[in-house]
């Protein structure tokens, strides 16, 4: 992106981690300083326990990666972390600042948007006869003040507020290539650019932790490259951290500084993707007897 | 554009397959309605051939009424069957240019559908000021019953708006909507009665009334959402009418009468303007002043409402119940308190129920809990539904459609439910999304640059 946009939108990316962070981003030490962990977390489904005893980091400014077998809590673990499921037991922390510590377990869930974590969903989850742009702007809810009063009578401030978001929202767009796209129904958007547009929407309320889930499935190898570059350029535009679940294992090892491996609900594995390639425990958890794709 | 040209699309991709499966499908679908309408029969069976008496305590057979039923029952089967089928072949959906096909690469031309057009074009304004006159004007040149049909009219678009807030674009079915109606008129009708207060004073006090019960009985609907919205609702309409038949203050079944009819000023208006104005021949003799200010009223209303709901729909708030309407997790997700949308909305929308209630009672000058059923409730959810969910020109051909078509179809009167229901069914099949789809906001390029599609060619905003 050009300086220009960026000093005209001072919003995106408000919030984030201080400058700096996004650079030293891999070179860290290990628990250095995170953005969100979780402590033992554990969430049960009647009879089944989706997630058991999960601790996991991430580190602040990192693209980390969580990957797993089908059915192994992935989703979950986001859903504890956006405040759609309680955890029922342990406890997650987020720290949009360095000393300040959130505890993230039973909040709810618009709470957590508002606080700055955005998602995207598995199951693309848009809002199908609202517009792209219309999309964007309620991912700028959380930073909007207007009530019933400045919808009804429209004054100065709500006006201004209105032209500011419309104006932002449309900068994102640009920024990820829909701005052809506004006044179409999101619903009626290819594939991956549905995809471009839900990751739109949540960076929209200005972030400081993204988490994407498996943004790459339904995607060709094509649309998987450029969305690894996707991924990196937020990291550096937004300044934000990213959590992501993934299946595709090249999108993993190629944009992931730490991979955290989760298996039937327990984190059996944490590192580079250096040492969960070598790690056997996920060699044989993970890949069974499909272990080529690590190499 | 393919799907421009109505002629081409439906027939000839689906006539092309003409392979082995054709003369199964055919057995299918003569088979299909023959054993629904077999399972019809034998449900209905003994309904309608078993004659139970009471007295005797003894069941007849009556043999005689087999043909009529299953006449009626394969019958049924074939047209419902026909029009599954006429969907399939003429409904929504299956016209050439699938969703997905994508739009000239590069261009970001507003797509406006022709409601829209016509409001942004330019004769909108010195036609809607024309119109404006016409609609003054109106009740001094109609009769006085046909005022009353107007007015009525009037006060379905106020409804079917309010309504429209709550079904339409939050998504919520709201089955009690006359519950807040009811309590509207009410206000007026005991205020009036026990303290002798003015339309003028009722009228805002009716609306927050109605607004007060919507909060409250909004709060435990938080906890609910889809069907059982629906059911609960139902039940509070219902719970609303009882307790106006069985409490003291409403005068039970028998009804609250002679409410009055609005005063300009404190002054009877046919007692003191009437002869004024026919001395300098404004108005005919017949005209009921009173209906007029009344018809006045409520057209100033219904025209403050379409605004406001306007207004509403494009601002943070209404966005805020849009993506509620279309997936309540991901508007979580995106920062939107879904408890704080709900309930905005679903008082927000009392409130119109309110302030029509209130006009309601000052036009007819008696009600009683029998004003207030169930269909009323049905009869504006259909308002909605058959104008177009969500969408403001919808919901008032709607009302207008719905209101004023059976007053003038006097000789349907017999068969006017029937057409009803068969006017939602056809509906249902061809145009689901109602009559005047809604149009979202259209945004215009800012400031384009070079090469990036042509501004001039995007049209106006808003
Ligand atoms: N709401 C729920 N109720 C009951 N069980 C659930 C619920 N959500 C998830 N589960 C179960 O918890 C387990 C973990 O599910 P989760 O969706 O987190 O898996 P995942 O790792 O995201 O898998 P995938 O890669 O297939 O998306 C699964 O066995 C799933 O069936
Ligand atoms: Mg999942």
């Amino acid at each position: 992106m050009t300086p220009r946009a960026e000093s005209k939108h001072p919003e995106i990316g408000a919030g984030a981690a201080p400058a700096g962070a996004a650079e030293t981003a891999g070179a860290f030490g290990l628990d250095a300083d995170p953005i969100l962990f979780s402590d033992s977390l554990r969430m049960d489904f009647g009879g089944l326990t989706a997630l058991d005893q999960v601790s996991l980091t991430v580190e602040r400014g990192s693209i980390t990666a969580l990957i797993g077998p089908n059915g192994a809590g992935k989703t979950t673990f986001f859903n504890c972390v956006t405040g759609i499921y309680k955890p029922g037991s342990g406890s997650i922390f987020f720290l949009p600042e360095k000393e300040k510590r959130i505890s993230l377990g039973g909040l709810r869930p618009h709470k957590a948007a508002q606080l700055g974590i955005g998602r995207t969903f598995q199951n693309i989850r848009l809002f199908n006869t609202l517009t792209v742009l219309e999309n964007v702007l309620i991912g700028c809810h959380a930073r909007m003040r207007a009530g019933l009063w400045g919808a009804l009578f429209r004054d100065r401030k709500t006006m201004e507020e209105e032209r500011r978001m419309t104006d932002l929202s449309y900068a994102i767009l640009e920024r990820y290539g829909l701005q052809a796209r506004v006044n179409d129904p999101a619903g009626s958007l290819p594939y991956g650019e549905q995809r471009r547009l839900e990751i739109a929407r949540a960076l929209a309320s200005g972030p400081s932790l993204l988490l994407l889930d498996e943004p790459a499935a339904g995607l060709n190898n094509q649309e998987t490259l450029e969305l690894a570059d996707l991924i990196r350029h937020i990291r550096r535009d937004e300044k934000l951290s990213v959590l992501l679940i993934e299946h595709d294992m090249s999108l993993v090892m190629n944009v992931s500084e730490r991979i955290n491996v989760l298996d039937y609900g327990r984190l059996i594995a944490s590192g580079t993707p250096e040492e969960i390639r070598k790690n056997p425990d996920v060699v044989r958890a993970y890949l069974g007897e499909d272990a080529d794709d690590l190499g | 554009m393919p799907e421009k040209d109505g002629k081409d699309p439906t027939g000839a991709p689906l006539r092309r397959p003409r392979e082995k499966g054709r003369g199964k499908k055919i057995l299918l679908s003569i088979l299909r309605p023959l054993k629904a309408g077999l399972w019809l029969s034998l449900v209905a069976f003994p309904l309608v051939t078993f004659k139970f008496e009471a007295e005797t305590r003894q069941a007849h057979f009556l043999p005689e009424r087999i043909p009529l039923l299953l006449l009626i029952c394969f019958g049924a089967a074939v047209a419902f069957d026909g029009l599954g089928w006429l969907k399939k072949a003429f409904g929504p959906g299956k016209r050439a240019g699938g969703i997905l096909e994508s739009p000239p690469e590069g261009l970001n031309r507003p797509r406006l559908s022709w409601v829209n057009r016509l409001l942004k074009s330019r004769f909108f304004k010195p036609a809607s000021g024309v119109l404006l006159i016409f609609l003054a004007v109106l009740p001094f040149i109609s009769s006085p019953y046909g005022v009353n049909v107007y007015i009525t009219a009037l006060i379905y678009i106020t409804l079917g708006l309010g309504l429209n807030i709550v079904v339409g674009v939050s998504g919520l079915l709201n089955l009690g909507y006359v519950a807040f109606y009811a309590v509207g008129a009410y206000t007026y009708a005991i205020l009036n009665a026990q303290f002798g207060l003015s339309f003028w004073v009722c009228l805002p006090l009716g609306a927050l009334s109605a607004t007060l019960l919507g909060f409250i009985l909004g709060l435990p609907l938080l906890r609910v959402s889809g069907d059982y919205l629906a059911i609960v609702t139902l039940g509070f309409g219902e719970i609303t009418r009882l307790v106006l038949t069985n409490i003291a203050i409403t005068n039970g079944p028998r009804g609250i009468a002679n409410i009055p009819p609005p005063s300009l000023f404190g002054f009877d208006l046919n007692q003191s303007v009437k002869p004024f104005l026919l001395k300098l021949g404004l108005i005919h003799s017949r005209t009921d002043l009173d209906k007029v200010l009344i018809y006045l009223i409520i057209l100033m209303a219904a025209i403050l409402t379409v605004a406001a709901v306007h207004r509403l729909e494009n601002s943070r708030l209404g966005r805020a119940w849009l993506a509620l309407r279309e997936d309540e997790t991901a508007c979580q997700a995106v920062g939107v308190n879904r408890a704080g949308a709900k309930l905005t909305a679903f008082t927000l929308g009392s409130t119109w129920a309110g302030l029509a209630g209130v006009v309601f009672a000052s036009q007819i000058s008696f009600i009683n809990p029998q004003s207030f059923t169930f269909m009323q409730s049905v009869m504006i959810l259909s308002i909605v539904v058959l104008g177009g969910m969500g969408s403001i020109p919808g919901v008032v051909c709607g009302a207008v459609i719905l209101i004023l078509l059976p007053e003038y179809l006097r000789f349907f009167a017999d068969y006017r439910m029937l057409l009803f229901g068969l006017l939602m069914v056809v509906m249902m099949v061809f145009r689901p999304e109602g009559l005047i789809k809604s149009a979202r906001y259209q945004h215009i390029y800012r400031a384009p640059k070079a090469g990036e599609g042509d501004p001039s060619d995007s049209a106006s905003g808003k």
